[in-house]
């Protein structure tokens, strides 16, 4: 997908509640300078704004890559982390492993991965406690 | 017809080239050329910011000429809420219906009504469409002009509701034509209203084909008619107001939403926080909620660009105003299935992608790219000396191939700006 392809990068603080969904509402605006669909830029712009909430909630740094090309988009969010122990379960709409904090602020519902899931059309995770997880997602155009 | 138009002009005179319009734009539509102030058509909403800020006063909004109300052998005003907001110590809406009639109009009718009528019809319109939460009311022309170029997803959120102004035009004609027979032609409708947005609905209207109004005079151009015509009639003051206090309230913000919900809804004004709230809808971040009123103009239509008054005041005003005032004057038949019908848009909204950089997604991110190197040859102070409102503008205007030159202008003073700051 990298060849020919637009790419964008970010960098996304743990824990930086005000700055979470910048890299989201950026990549969205991209999209619409290159004329993408509209229905792709809202998938896009969902699944990664949860992504990117994942990070602030449960990492400590990461980075998100995005690569635009005609036919679709590829997210790649890697983080730096406590990895997740249990990806079927983490997968389960409603189970949430979020701290009391982000609770409060209204994160955390446990909606976060499910989502992700269902508005790209590929996921992978690729996890390992103690290291870090990376998120790759793939959208592509409907024609 | 053409797909743009804006009803912003400018007094090329008073114009000195400075960068208030183009710091303001919320669309990037205008750049400095020549040292004169142009708008890029395609990305206008009429929002009327360049309007307010320019300090030359050399923004202007096209709108119709009183005297054009001679044209037509009936004439019909539709005055807007906001316009009672512009005076002092008023306290019958009558005096100024009145105060209409003696500059000319045969016919008064409140544009309060049709909105009294539509806060009933689109409350039962929310809950009979909850699959489409949030709904978007459509009534601020330049909220639904942006959306259609800037927030795709959010299409299928707006309420399609034409304007109050266009059903109360349709309405006043109906009845015009009733009591005097004569043909439509020879009825000429003619809103008084304070907004630029309105008179580009008059040329390109939204949701339906065809206008049913004829003019839109500017409330600052009627006001001082208006207020000579008021002190003659103290003593015969006409019962001519239609409207209660739900119809009123739309004219300053939160009043569209009181009247439609009682709860779980967003109103929001001042065409920055309308932006940002639009972003926030896009995402899906904001759940349960119903309703979503949002007004371009600080305050509402009493912040309109063609207003008198200061908009807190008129919105003060308005308030004492309508205290008194029944909630419902139910002017128009609720039951009318032809009315009901009209309310509604009769044709769809289109995506324009205005802000594409090619012409297809191929073109467009390899355009992309070259914007992105290109704005790494600029200072990053956003200026505006290059007279775009940023780097990346300047840089997306030299890839679309709009300006020729390809240095920002200014690059040498800031070399010597960071030179003298860093002997300092």
């Amino acid at each position: 997908m990298e060849n020919d392809a637009l790419e964008l990068d970010f960098e996304v603080d743990g824990n930086d509640y005000q700055r979470a969904g910048e890299a989201s509402s950026r990549v969205k605006t991209t999209l619409k300078e290159v004329g993408m669909p509209a229905e792709l830029i809202k998938r896009v712009a969902i699944a990664m704004y949860e992504g990117e909430i994942n990070m602030v909630i449960h990492a400590d740094s990461g980075v998100a890559k995005v690569f635009i090309k005609p036919d679709g988009v590829e997210v790649v969010l890697k983080d730096v982390g406590k990895g997740i122990p249990d990806v079927e379960k983490a997968m389960q709409e409603g189970f949430s492993t979020a701290s009391d904090d982000a609770i409060e602020l209204g994160f955390g519902a446990g909606m976060g991965l499910p989502n992700m899931k269902k508005h790209s059309d590929e996921m992978v995770i690729d996890t390992e406690v103690g290291v870090g997880t990376t998120v790759t997602m793939k959208f592509f155009t409907k024609e | 017809m053409a797909d743009f138009y804006t009803s912003v002009t400018l007094d090329a005179k008073r114009c000195k080239g400075c960068i208030n319009c183009i710091k303001r734009c919320p669309t990037e539509a205008i750049r400095v050329r020549k040292g004169k102030a142009v708008i890029t058509r395609e990305k206008c909403v009429d929002c009327g910011e360049c309007i307010r800020i320019c300090p030359a006063h050399a923004k202007q909004s096209m709108y119709t000429k009183f005297e054009d109300i001679n044209k037509y052998e009936y004439k019909i005003a539709l005055p807007d809420q906001a316009l009672y907001g512009q005076f002092n110590n008023l306290s019958d809406v009558n005096i100024v219906l009145t105060g209409l009639k003696q500059l000319g109009f045969d016919y008064v009718f409140e544009t309060a009504a049709a909105a009294e009528y539509q806060t009933l019809k689109m409350k039962s319109y929310i809950e009979e469409h909850k699959d489409k939460w949030p709904l978007i009311s459509a009534e601020c022309p330049a909220v639904v002009r942006l959306i259609s170029i800037r927030f795709p997803s959010l299409i299928e959120h707006i309420m399609p509701f034409i304007s109050s102004m266009e059903l109360a035009a349709y309405e006043a004609r109906r009845r015009a034509m009733q009591t005097t027979g004569l043909p439509a032609e020879k009825i000429g409708v003619f809103a008084i209203s304070p907004c630029p947005a309105k008179v580009t609905s008059m040329v390109l209207p939204l949701g339906i084909e065809k206008t049913g109004i004829d003019g839109v005079l500017a409330i600052k151009e009627i006001y001082p008619r208006l207020l000579n015509a008021m002190s003659e009639i103290q003593y015969k003051v006409e019962d001519l107001s239609i409207a209660g206090r739900a119809g009123i309230r739309w004219g300053s913000t939160s009043g569209q939403a009181v009247g439609v919900t009682k709860e779980a809804y967003i109103a929001a004004d001042g065409i920055e926080n309308v932006m940002e709230v639009l972003e926030e809808l896009e995402g899906e971040k904001l759940h349960k909620l119903k309703f979503v009123e949002l007004n371009a103009c600080n305050g509402g239509c009493v912040g309109g660009a063609l207003n008198v008054e200061n908009p807190f005041i008129a919105r003060a005003k308005l308030q004492t105003l309508r205290a008194n005032m029944p909630e419902f004057k139910n002017s128009m038949d609720i039951n009318d299935a032809e009315l009901a019908n009209k309310t509604m848009w009769q044709k769809e909204m289109d995506y324009k992608p205005v802000f594409r950089l090619g012409e297809n997604i191929a073109e467009s991110i390899s355009l992309r790219a070259k914007v992105d190197e290109l704005e790494k040859k600029f200072p990053g102070y956003d200026c505006g000396g290059c007279g775009a409102p940023s780097c990346r503008a300047f840089a997306q205007d030299i890839v679309r191939g709009i300006v020729n030159r390809t240095e920002c202008p200014l690059i040498d003073s800031f070399k010597i700006m960071e030179d003298n700051n860093e002997s300092n």
